[in-house]
């Protein structure tokens, strides 16, 4: 290293430089640093919108999920003030445990809380949101506020007078629940579980049991639905890997086409098609096929959410597998067969194993597509056709329970994350090939 | 199993693809048991095609294909049991080495046992041994064309097909190749059929060459034939460098024919496929049979006048270009040997060469 007797003898012994005397290594990393930044300032909208519309809401959604305040605090509507409701009960439970029974200093907590509540208007809240862990007790409030002011001692007589369901354990269970501010209660109800006068968990009475067998007919129907669109979407993908250039683009814009026409309308022509005065039944009447009393009911059922749903997200599979099976070469099939395999060994171990990432891409994408549907099961699916996201919608508009929503979601999030893991531990997230 | 029919016969055999044009118009071909056999030519000229009909990925329009005196014209790919080695390899991506020599044995319902022998003696066919538990991925260009040839070959087929298989290597890898090939072949006792374009691979290699041009065969014969006794002018032009001098055909006797150039000189060739008396024809003579020093040229051989328009050095050789009878690209090739003379442009020399080294084929 002849050049080396060139560096001034103040420098580092060892290590390179630039030509101004700096450390190579140093301004290696600042040169590099500006440029990051550069690249980070370029990223930086989209991080932002990310933040804003998907990290945060689905942070809120699981805060919400585990917690309900209603019942320790109001906000008022006009001014947005919040003010500590239910004092007086919550003290009383927080000295008392579990299962103790309502005494005389409890009903006089209860009345005086009630007074405050009559006086914020504030009772509407309170039981709509005892009333989703004790459902009927929602009036209870209404009616027993109203008369708020005019209770006097003993409370519990004066209470009870009122109505006498207040002596209920479970409502006072519920009420017990709701006064402190996170809660599994809303997870329970997701699974069909409810806590008891004593606050053991069981399993809610048998007619009011809808979620999970709900969560079931969710997943059952998107494997069906995964594994048709896998069944169809094979050799069409497989086509449109092999066809010619000519063909093989008109056949892409069949393929596509579904995507360029709205979502509203492609299951609105389903109905036109399978609806029992429909295309399908009156030209298989107008056959002879079935009989005009015979006409098979093909739609408002779980059948048309199968057929409208695997018709929607069919490009959904088709698009992973085509892009795996586009760069595998006939020459890998033709050498496998000039080895001796058939045709069909030659498919089952030499072609068939290089789209496994396709397939893999493409069913965790239907699969979790389909999972979450929502407008296509709520106009094709009937009565029987519904899926969960159905009844979380259901919950976000109707019964206003927006933590039993998110619950429910929640539950549906973490299933789709499992899935994922499951995928990447048996197939490797490396290997998943979305186009 | 005929044991004194010939490994491979094409008979009478037509391709056609659309119906309207033949890309393999007459092939007749036989094989004996043994053969390196290439078939060679410009894309497009039928040769792949040939290939794949032997292989049974495609289909004799009307002709018939025997394999050991069988005719195996509707017998699919898979029953034929010939090895075939692919241009771009066509390694199994998701198998390692060891599991893709293994396919053409489990397919054929060989025991575990029987298998870790042959795919032990196939790698080491190739030198390949340490190699068995990575993925193709992991291989150089060469060292995946060597364990293309040991899947081809594990299985000990009688036959072996190779397409191209080292047009995707680097030359010197492939000249290198080329003689492992042929020692495989020799060692091993197998019949080859080789396609190529690469004429200097086709010689070197092979027992025969076959050339094709236009959906036939235009000459089958050993390299040596082929390049000093081309039978028409695409078979010299195609194989190695050739000057060409048109003229007409002033008369032939025996296998001898006298041709007037242009410019008015008589010059003697061996007639090959040139036609009668006053027909068109084109002389060949190879570049490096020509002769300019004096003390060389021997009596007896026909010189003409040259101009030198261009002297290129190559290494070993000495590449001239000279303007002979109105031609302004014929080429001499002189070897580098001592005390040889550099020409320059401009200069006036005297070139002759041997009569039988000039050969009057078809005009073109």
């Amino acid at each position: 290293m002849a050049d080396m007797t060139a560096t001034p003898p103040e420098a580092a012994p060892q290590g390179l430089q630039t030509a101004d005397g700096r450390p190579l290594k140093a301004a290696l990393a600042e040169s590099q640093a500006r440029a990051k930044r550069r690249a980070f300032y370029l990223v930086a909208p989209l991080l932002a919108f990310i933040l804003l519309t998907f990290v945060l809401p689905i942070g809120q959604l699981l805060s919400r999920s585990v917690s309900d305040p209603r019942f320790i605090e109001h906000v008022d509507r006009s001014s947005g003030e919040v003010t500590p409701i239910m004092t007086g009960l919550r003290a009383w439970f927080d000295d008392n445990p579990a299962g103790t029974e309502p005494d005389e200093a409890a009903y006089a907590a209860l009345a005086a809380d009630l007074v405050l509540l009559a006086d914020l208007r504030g009772q509407g809240d309170v039981g709509t949101r005892i009333n989703y862990e004790a459902p009927g007790t929602r009036s209870l409030f209404t009616k027993t506020a109203r008369r708020a002011e005019d209770l006097q001692a003993p409370f519990r007589e004066a209470i009870l007078d009122v109505d006498e369901d207040w002596a209920d354990p479970m409502l006072w269970q519920a009420m017990r629940d709701a006064s402190s501010r996170f809660t599994a209660n809303f997870y329970l109800a997701a699974l069909d579980l409810a806590k008891d006068e004593t606050g053991k968990i069981v399993n809610v009475p048998q007619e009011r049991q809808v979620y999970v067998m709900l969560f079931e007919r969710t997943a059952i129907l998107s494997v069906l639905i995964t594994f048709l669109t896998l069944v169809l979407g094979f050799p069409v993908a497989h086509l449109l890997a092999t066809l010619p250039l000519r063909y093989s683009n008109l056949l892409m814009i069949l393929v596509l086409l579904p995507f360029w026409t709205s979502l509203l309308v492609r299951t609105t022509s389903w109905m036109v098609l399978l609806q029992s005065q429909g295309v399908i039944n009156s030209t298989l009447v107008w056959l002879g096929v079935i009989g005009e009393d015979g006409r098979i009911q093909m739609i408002y059922n779980q059948l048309g959410t199968v057929i409208a749903m695997t018709h929607i997200l069919l490009p959904f599979m088709v698009l992973p597998l085509y892009s795996v099976m586009r760069p595998i070469k006939p020459a890998y099939v033709r050498a496998a067969r000039s080895l001796g395999a058939t045709s069909w060994t030659a498919f089952r171990r030499i072609y068939l194993p290089q789209t496994v990432p396709g397939i893999g891409a493409g069913a965790l994408l239907v699969f979790i597509l389909a999972v979450g549907y929502y407008i296509t099961p709520a106009l094709v699916g009937g009565a029987d056709g519904q899926l969960i996201s159905n009844l979380i919608a259901f919950h976000m508009q109707n019964s206003l329970n927006w933590s039993l929503a998110a619950a429910l979601a929640s539950l549906l999030l973490a299933g789709v994350l499992i899935l994922y893991w499951l995928y990447d531990r048996l197939v490797g997230i490396d290997n998943l090939k979305l186009g | 199993m005929d044991v004194t029919a010939p490994m491979v016969e094409f008979d009478r055999v037509q391709k056609s693809y659309d119906g309207e044009t033949l890309v393999v118009k007459d092939l007749n071909l036989a094989m004996p048991k043994g053969e390196f056999l290439t078939m060679l030519g410009p894309s497009g000229s039928g040769k792949t095609t040939c290939l794949m009909m032997l292989a049974g990925f495609e289909t004799a329009t009307s002709g018939e294909i025997r394999l050991a005196g069988r005719e195996i014209n509707h017998i699919p790919p898979h029953k034929r049991g010939i090895g075939m080695v692919f241009q771009n390899y066509a390694l199994f991506p998701h198998m390692t080495v060891a599991e893709n020599l293994s396919f053409p044995l489990e397919v054929r319902g060989m025991g575990k046992g029987e298998r870790e022998t042959k795919i032990k003696r196939a790698l080491g066919m190739v030198q390949m041994n340490s190699f068995a538990g990575r993925r193709p991925a992991q291989l150089s260009g060469g060292q995946q064309q060597r364990i293309a040839l040991a899947r081809a070959l594990v299985f000990d087929p009688d036959l072996v097909l190779m397409d191209e298989p080292l047009g995707a290597l680097d030359k010197q890898l492939r000249e290198h190749m080329q003689f492992e090939i042929k020692h495989l072949h020799e060692s091993l006792g197998i019949t080859v059929v080789y396609v190529t374009h690469d004429q200097s691979e086709a010689l070197t290699m092979s027992d025969r060459v076959a050339v094709f041009n236009d959906g036939r065969i235009q000459q089958l014969a050993p390299p040596e034939d082929l390049y000093e006794r081309p039978d028409n002018s695409f078979v010299a032009q195609f194989i190695g460098e050739n000057n060409k001098l048109g003229g007409k055909i002033e008369s032939v006797s025996g296998d001898q024919a006298t041709v007037r150039l242009p410019t008015g000189e008589l010059i003697g060739a061996t007639a090959v496929n040139s036609g009668a008396a006053g027909s068109e024809t084109l002389v060949s003579i190879r570049p490096e049979r020509v002769e300019f020093r004096s003390d060389r040229i021997q009596p007896g051989w026909h010189t003409l006048e040259a101009d030198v328009l261009e002297f290129i050095y190559m290494g070993d050789l000495f590449r001239t270009r000279l303007r002979v009878a109105g031609h302004d690209d014929f080429v001499m090739k002189c070897r580098n040997i001592q005390g040889q003379e550099r020409l320059s442009p401009g200069q006036r020399i005297r070139i002759g060469w041997h009569p039988a080294d000039a050969r009057a084929l078809d005009p073109v």
